[in-house]
C-alpha cells in the first residue's frame, strides 16, 4: 500500500480502474465516459488506464456513457462511470433504469450546482434530486474515503442480496481537486476485495428473457417491493462488507451514520460531505467548553439510515440539520428526511433546518458557531435559514 | 414474502422459426413480422445467433406481456434514446469475451431519425461491432400515429393533420457519411436480395446499418393484405430505393425501379390526401434522388 498526496478525482479514478481490473478473470470492465467540470479527471484517468481486460468508450453524452455501462453491466462485465451537476441531469433517464435493471453499476458523482447560472462549485442538489430512484448513495468527506467507499461500493452493489446500483458523492473542488495523503491499495489486496462478480441475470443465449418489456402493475409493483427489501437490507450488509474492507486494508471505511458525542447530547447537528469536517472541529470546542453538544455525519443517504441515526442519539432533542442543497418549495432535502424519520419515533423533537454553503459558499467555523448559536437558543423550530448571505 | 416470478427456462435456439414467436404482439400485415422472420432465417443460414436491443417503440411490444415473450432470443430494452449506446457496451464485453453471437439493435424510425440521432451518430462513428436495423414505418405507431422526420411529404398523422409539409430525412445518406463498413435499405418484396444483404452483413466487423421500408397497416390506413404489394409499389416506382454502400462510398443498386408511377403506391394508402397532394414535385423528385444514386453507383461502383 502506497500513501500518496492524491486529489478525490484520482482517488475515484484510481477505485474505479482496479475494481475493473479485478474482475479481468471473469468477464471484464467495459464503461462508457463523458466529461464534466469538476469531474473531468476521474475518466481521464479511466480512459488511460491499462485494463487487461476492459474497454472504455468514449461516448457522445452523459445518457449514453450511463447506457453504454448499462450495456456492459447487463452482458456480466464490471461497469462504472463517473458525472456531475447537469450532466447527471442528462443522464438521469439511463441512471433510473440501471437501478431497476438491478445493475451492480458504480457512479462516481462530484456534486456541483446545478445550472442555470452556471456555476461549478459544491451543492448536493445534484445527486440528492435522484434520490428516489433505486441507488444506494455514499457521501465522503476525505479523498480516502472516496476510495475506500468506491471499492466497498463494488462489493454492495454486487452482493446478491443487494444487486443495487452506488453512487459514490464527493464535492467539487474541497475534494475533487484538493490533495489530500491517501493510501493507494495495490492490485492483488482489491483483487482479494472484489471476487469476480457473477450477474444472476445476464444476457443468456440460453435463456431468452425480454428485459425490461410489458409488465403488468401488479408484477411492476413486485418489482418495486423487491426493491425496498432489498435497501432494508442495505445497512446491514453493508456493515458486513465495511468489517471484510477492515481486515483486508487494515482501515475502516467508515459507518453509515458516524457520530461525535451524542450519547449525552441534548442538540446535535446533523452534516455530510466536507462540511462535517469543519463542523467536527467547532462542536469538538463547543463540548469542550461544557456545551451538551454533539455531531451526526450520515454517509448512507439511500437507503435513509433513520433508526442508526435514532439509536446513536437516545436523549436528544435538538437537531440542527445543515444542507448544502436546497429543493425548491420545501427546502433542505437531508431535513426533510430527517423530520420523516422523527415523526412518530422521536416527536416533539426539534428539527430546525440551516441552508449551508449552498451554491458552494465556503462554510466556514464562524458560520457554524452562529448555527450552534442559533440552535442552542431556539424554542422551536421555524423555517429553513440560510447562511452566508443578508437576507 | 415471495415476490418473484419464477421464469420459465427454455434453452431455445435462435432459428429460422423462432426469432418470433405465435403471441406476438404486432398488428396483421406489419413489416416487422415479416422483417423480424427475414432476419431469423439469415442467421440460420448463417448459422449465427443474436441478441437484441431494442428501444421504446413497436419492436419491444412485440414481445407481449411479462414473463411470457415473443422473442425467442435475449432482448434488451433499452431507452428511447439509447438503443445503440446499451449495444455498444453489450458488444464491447461480448468481444472482450471471444463469443462469436451478433448484437443487434431492433429500432423503429423515431429512435432512427429523431430521438436516437446523436446516440445512432456516435456508435456510427466509432465503428461499434454490432448490426442496426431500422424498421422504418414512417410513423411513431407505438404512440398512435404521430409523425416522425422519416414520415413522407404529404402524409397525414395525428401532428400533421393536413399533411406533412417537409420530406423525408435521408438517413441512408446520413449513415453513409459515417464511412460505416455496410448500409443497406431492404424491402420485404424483395425477400432474396433481403436475404442476401443480411447476410453480407452477418459477414462483416464493425458498424452495419440496414434500413426496412415497413409497412404498417396501423399508421398507413392500408390494407394489411396489402402490405407486401405497397413496398413493392415504392420500390418500382422509386420511392424506396434498394442499394447498399459500402464504406460510405461505393454503391450499388440492387433493384431498379421499372418506372411505374407512385400515384397508386399513394391512392392505395388513406394517410395521403392525394387531390391536396403534389404529385409531379413528388415525381421529380423520385426520379431526381434515383439518378443522383444511380450516377454514384456508376462513379463509385462495388468492386467484383
Ligand atoms: C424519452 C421518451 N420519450 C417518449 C417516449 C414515448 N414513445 C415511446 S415509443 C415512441 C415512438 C416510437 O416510434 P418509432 O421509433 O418510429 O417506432 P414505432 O412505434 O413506430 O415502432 C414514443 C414517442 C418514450 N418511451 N421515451
Ligand atoms: S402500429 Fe404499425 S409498426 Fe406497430 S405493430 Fe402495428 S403495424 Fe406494426
Amino acid at each position: 500500500m502506497t500513501l500518496e498526496l492524491v486529489t478525490g478525482n484520482h482517488a475515484a479514478g484510481y477505485a474505479l480502474s482496479v475494481a475493473g481490473e479485478a474482475n479481468r478473470g471473469a468477464r471484464g470492465a467495459a464503461c462508457g465516459i463523458y466529461p464534466i467540470t469538476p469531474q473531468t479527471e476521474i475518466v481521464e484517468f479511466v480512459a488511460k488506464y491499462p485494463f487487461s481486460k476492459g474497454r472504455v468508450i468514449a461516448v457522445e453524452s452523459e445518457h449514453s456513457a450511463m447506457g453504454v455501462s448499462i450495456g456492459a453491466s447487463m452482458a456480466g462485465a464490471r461497469a462504472f462511470t463517473a458525472s456531475s451537476s447537469n450532466g447527471l441531469a442528462y443522464m438521469t433517464e439511463n441512471i433510473m433504469v440501471a437501478g431497476f435493471y438491478r445493475l451492480p453499476i458504480v457512479l462516481a458523482a462530484v456534486n456541483r450546482t446545478l445550472g442555470p447560472p452556471w456555476n461549478i462549485w459544491a451543492d448536493q442538489g445534484d445527486t440528492l434530486y435522484l434520490r428516489d430512484f433505486p441507488w444506494i448513495q455514499l457521501y465522503c468527506e476525505t479523498n480516502q474515503e472516496v476510495l475506500d467507499s468506491t471499492l466497498l461500493a463494488f462489493r454492495l452493489a454486487e452482493d446478491r442480496r443487494i444487486l443495487l446500483p452506488v453512487m459514490v458523492v464527493m464535492d467539487a473542488f474541497i475534494l475533487s481537486h484538493t490533495q489530500m495523503e491517501t493510501e493507494l491499495p495495490e492490485q492483488e489486496l482489491v483483487d482479494r476485495y472484489l471476487p469476480p462478480l457473477s450477474l444472476p441475470h445476464e444476457l443468456n443465449l440460453n435463456r431468452p428473457t425480454t428485459v425490461g418489456g410489458l409488465t403488468w402493475p401488479r408484477e411492476t409493483m413486485s418489482q418495486r417491493i423487491e426493491v425496498d427489501e432489498a435497501m432494508e437490507r442495505v445497512p446491514a450488509v453493508y456493515e458486513e462488507h465495511r468489517a471484510s474492507f477492515k481486515q483486508i486494508f487494515g482501515r475502516d471505511p467508515g459507518a453509515a451514520v458516524s457520530t461525535f458525542e451524542t450519547e449525552d447530547a441534548e442538540s446535535v447537528l446533523v452534516t455530510s460531505g466536507t462540511i462535517a469536517s469543519t463542523a467536527l472541529e467547532v462542536v469538538r470546542g463547543r463540548r469542550a467548553a461544557g456545551e451538551k453538544i454533539g455531531m451526526v455525519k450520515m454517509k448512507m443517504f439511500r437507503p435513509f439510515p433513520g433508526d442508526r441515526l435514532l439509536d446513536a442519539c437516545p436523549h436528544v432533542r435538538k437537531f440542527g440539520v445543515l444542507d448544502r442543497d436546497y429543493a425548491a418549495g420545501l427546502g433542505g432535502v437531508w431535513w426533510h428526511d430527517l423530520r420523516a424519520t422523527l415523526q412518530g419515533p422521536r416527536d416533539g423533537a426539534m428539527v430546525q433546518n440551516y441552508l449551508t454553503g449552498v451554491c458552494g459558499g465556503d462554510v466556514t467555523p464562524a458560520m457554524i458557531n452562529e448555527v450552534i448559536d442559533d440552535l442552542l437558543a431556539r424554542r422551536s423550530a421555524g423555517k429553513p435559514v440560510w447562511k452566508g448571505i443578508d437576507k | 414474502m415471495t415476490t418473484s416470478i419464477e421464469l420459465e427456462k427454455s434453452p431455445i435456439a435462435c432459428s429460422e422459426e423462432c426469432l418470433i414467436r405465435p403471441g406476438n404482439t404486432n398488428c396483421g400485415g406489419c413489416g416487422m413480422s415479416v422483417g423480424l422472420n427475414l432476419l431469423s432465417r439469415a442467421l440460420a443460414k448463417a448459422g449465427q445467433r443474436c441478441e437484441l436491443v431494442i428501444p421504446a417503440c413497436c419492436g419491444i411490444v412485440t414481445a407481449g406481456g411479462y414473463p411470457t415473450t415473443g422473442y425467442s432470443v435475449p432482448v434488451l430494452a433499452s431507452t428511447f434514446a439509447a438503443s445503440p449506446a446499451f449495444a455498444s457496451g453489450v458488444a464491447a464485453v461480448r468481444d472482450l469475451n471471444n463469443e462469436p453471437q451478433q448484437v443487434i439493435c431492433w429500432a423503429g424510425d423515431g429512435g432512427t431519425y429523431d430521438i436516437g440521432m446523436a446516440t445512432l451518430s456516435a456508435a456510427a462513428e466509432r465503428n461499434e461491432n454490432f448490426i442496426y436495423i431500422c424498421y422504418d414505418n414512417e410513423i411513431y405507431g407505438n404512440t398512435g400515429g404521430q409523425r416522425s422526420s422519416a414520415t413522407p411529404v404529404g402524409a397525414k398523422t395525428t401532428t400533421t393533420p393536413s399533411g406533412k409539409i417537409e420530406s423525408k430525412k435521408d438517413i441512408m445518406a446520413i449513415m453513409a457519411a459515417h464511412r460505416i463498413p455496410y448500409a443497406a435499405t431492404l424491402s420485404a418484396a424483395h425477400p432474396e436480395d433481403f436475404l442476401r444483404k443480411l447476410d453480407t452483413g452477418l459477414h462483416m466487423n464493425g458498424f452495419r446499418f440496414f434500413l426496412i421500408h415497413s409497412p404498417c397497416p396501423t399508421g398507413w390506413k392500408s390494407e394489411p393484405a396489402e402490405s407486401i404489394e405497397l413496398v413493392r409499389l415504392a420500390v418500382s416506382s422509386g420511392l424506396f430505393p434498394v442499394y447498399e454502400v459500402f464504406d460510405g462510398w461505393r454503391y450499388r443498386i440492387n433493384i431498379k425501379p421499372t418506372g411505374a408511377d407512385p400515384v397508386e403506391y399513394y391512392r392505395r394508402q388513406n394517410r395521403f390526401p392525394i387531390d391536396a397532394m403534389d404529385l409531379d414535385a413528388i415525381r421529380k423528385h423520385a426520379s431526381a434522388s434515383n439518378e443522383r444514386l444511380a450516377r454514384l453507383a456508376a462513379v463509385f461502383p462495388v468492386a467484383n
